[in-house]
């Protein structure tokens, strides 16, 4: 990856903390993406590896630390409650936009169908004309492979459909970063390739992804760079051939083990 | 519901006397509302089924009491009263009840939306505040607005009228969008703000789309309490409001005239249409979408 050190990190998250009342579940993660890095971080549950993927896009507050996107950094305050707020939630909703979020359940909307889900976003965050928000729509679902479910609802596809249409939903804003949530968490496990060849494809085009994950094969073949959370800070992490090959980190090897079993 | 064949005698008696118990009940709460129906059509200006009505003479039904109804006094037969007070009433009504239901409804998401956040204070309290119109016997409500109304010269004024309603309407709407919300999905809106929509679309494109069962279902109750609230109309309104229930309630008492049998069978056949239609649309969506209302 010599080639990605040059250009600037698409997404820098510096010494990031938050607390659930007494319980501190991040405790200062630090985190480099460069445009085209697949990022997979793994944990045991518990692990803050989700609420740190929540903290990114700000769906949760963090307590301290910076996060900047392509070289803008999100500015925080102390709001009146004396803890942490957005300065500015235009901002935050703006850099959203550009910060693709797949969930772990999916969160399509039962109201609307799958080709209704992808263009809403297109047509009032990017303001795109329906024409337009239509093509580009077909395209990305065209991509998951999901065209010919598009006038679907999603009560009526599969969980491995309506995540590749969720993958869509992200997908079609055109973010710099993607971000997974346990993706293939909540499915049935026949249906976990169909959304990991969907993500493999992703990474294949270079794709700036973080995945949060409990796919170890996924995380092997398809990242270049693996981090592990214990307690809300990173064990260890490098590059997949050398974290699975060789661990270090007797507590990975602990984790490793009872994953592979 | 058969009764399986291994079924005891004594399991047998207790069947037959559960379904004529369901008979009567059924019976009871049905009849009085069908009973209205004939009678509205009679010739006759008593409540009551004449020997010609039941031997199905023709001569012996008549629509004068729907014309006395929409203020038509042509009929040179009639003895009752016969004014526009019908067609005023049930404009009044409606107008009161479709603003009413408006502000309730607005009033009761808001409040519903703000009560099912953990970090409200005082939710408890203000909840019950809310619903209290709902315990409190409606007399007490009713003589309650009737002095504290007229400080603000707000009595025998229309918008006394919708303001009161708006109150006795509140508690079903906040009750039945609180019950949908604890059903929502939260993390529907935190997808929705993923995507970089702000919160006010988010609420209006995602979350509202989807309590929209609870909603309706709270708008028709406030609106039928407003539709045939009597007592405060009663205290509040002036000579100027009158709506359907206390034009009504003054024919029963001054006149006994088919007319307000008229009157009650379009209400029930308006009842049962809403109700119909009400049914079918949420089906319909239940059908196309996969949707549990919950």
């Amino acid at each position: 990856m010599a080639s990605s050190i040059e250009t600037a990190p698409a997404l820098k998250v510096h010494d990031l903390h938050k607390r659930f009342g007494e319980v501190e579940v991040l405790k200062g993660v630090h985190l480099d993406a460069h445009v085209g890095d697949v990022i997979s971080m793994l944990g045991a549950s518990g692990s803050g590896k989700s609420t740190f993927l929540r903290c990114i896009n700000l769906l949760e507050t963090p307590d301290s630390g910076s996060i900047t996107v392509q070289g803008e950094t999100i500015g925080m305050t102390v709001g009146r409650s004396g803890s942490p707020v957005p300065a500015d939630m235009d901002q935050v909703i703006r850099l959203r936009a550009r910060l693709g979020m797949v969930f772990q359940s999916f969160n399509l909307w039962q109201h609307m169908t799958v080709l209704e889900n992808v263009t809403e976003a297109l047509v009032h965050v990017l303001k795109m004309s329906k024409t337009e928000a239509h093509e580009r729509a077909c395209e990305t679902l065209e991509k998951v492979g999901m065209l010919d479910r598009k006038d679907y609802y999603p009560a009526h596809i599969s969980g491995g459909q309506q995540q590749r249409a969720a993958i869509a939903r992200a997908l079609a804003m055109e973010p710099d970063v993607m971000l997974f949530d346990e993706p293939t968490s909540a499915l049935d496990p026949e249906l976990v390739g169909e959304v990991l060849k969907v993500m493999r494809t992703l990474a294949d085009e270079g794709r700036t992804m973080i995945v949060v994950t409990h796919e170890i094969g996924f995380a092997r073949d398809v990242s270049n760079k693996v981090i592990f959370l214990h307690e809300g800070a990173i064990e260890t992490q490098g590059p997949p051939a050398e974290m699975f090959d060789n661990p270090v980190s007797p507590r990975f090897r602990q984790f490793l083990a009872n994953a592979i079993h | 519901m058969a009764l399986p064949v291994y079924a005891t005698p004594a399991q047998r008696l207790w069947h037959y006397i559960y379904l004529v118990i369901c008979t009567l009940v059924l019976f009871f709460l049905v009849m009085p509302l069908v009973a209205v129906i004939p009678i509205s059509f009679s010739v006759s200006p008593f409540l009551q089924f004449t020997p010609e009505m039941l031997r199905l003479d023709p001569d012996a039904f008549s629509l004068r009491w729907y014309r006395i109804m929409i203020g038509d006094c042509s009929d040179p037969g009639i003895t009752t009263v016969c004014s526009d007070n019908w067609k005023i009433g049930a404009k009044n009504s409606l107008f009161i009840g479709v603003i009413a239901t408006l502000l309730a409804t607005t009033l009761g998401i808001f409040a519903a939306l703000g009560l099912s956040r953990p970090i409200m204070p005082f939710r408890k309290l203000i909840m019950a505040v809310m619903i209290s119109p709902l315990i409190v016997p409606l007399i007490i409500t009713a003589s309650g607005m009737f002095f504290f109304f007229a400080k603000f010269n707000l009595v025998s004024t229309f918008t006394g009228l919708i303001l009161a309603h708006t109150v006795l309407g509140l508690p079903f709407v906040v009750i039945t969008v609180t019950a949908t919300l604890v059903g929502f999905d939260t993390n529907l809106t935190k997808a929705a703000a993923s995507l970089g929509g702000g919160p006010i679309r988010n609420f209006f494109k995602v979350q509202m789309p989807l309590i929209l069962p609870g909603v309706i279902s709270g708008a028709l109750f406030a609106f039928i309490t407003s539709f045939d609230e009597v007592v405060i109309v009663l205290f509040i309104g002036g000579p100027e409001q009158i709506t359907l229930p206390r034009q009504m309630w003054s024919g029963i008492r001054q006149e006994i005239s088919p007319t307000i049998l008229s009157v009650a069978t379009i209400l029930v056949i308006l009842s049962i249409c809403l109700l119909t239609t009400v049914e079918l649309l949420r089906r319909r969506s239940e059908r196309l979408r996969g949707i549990r209302p919950t």
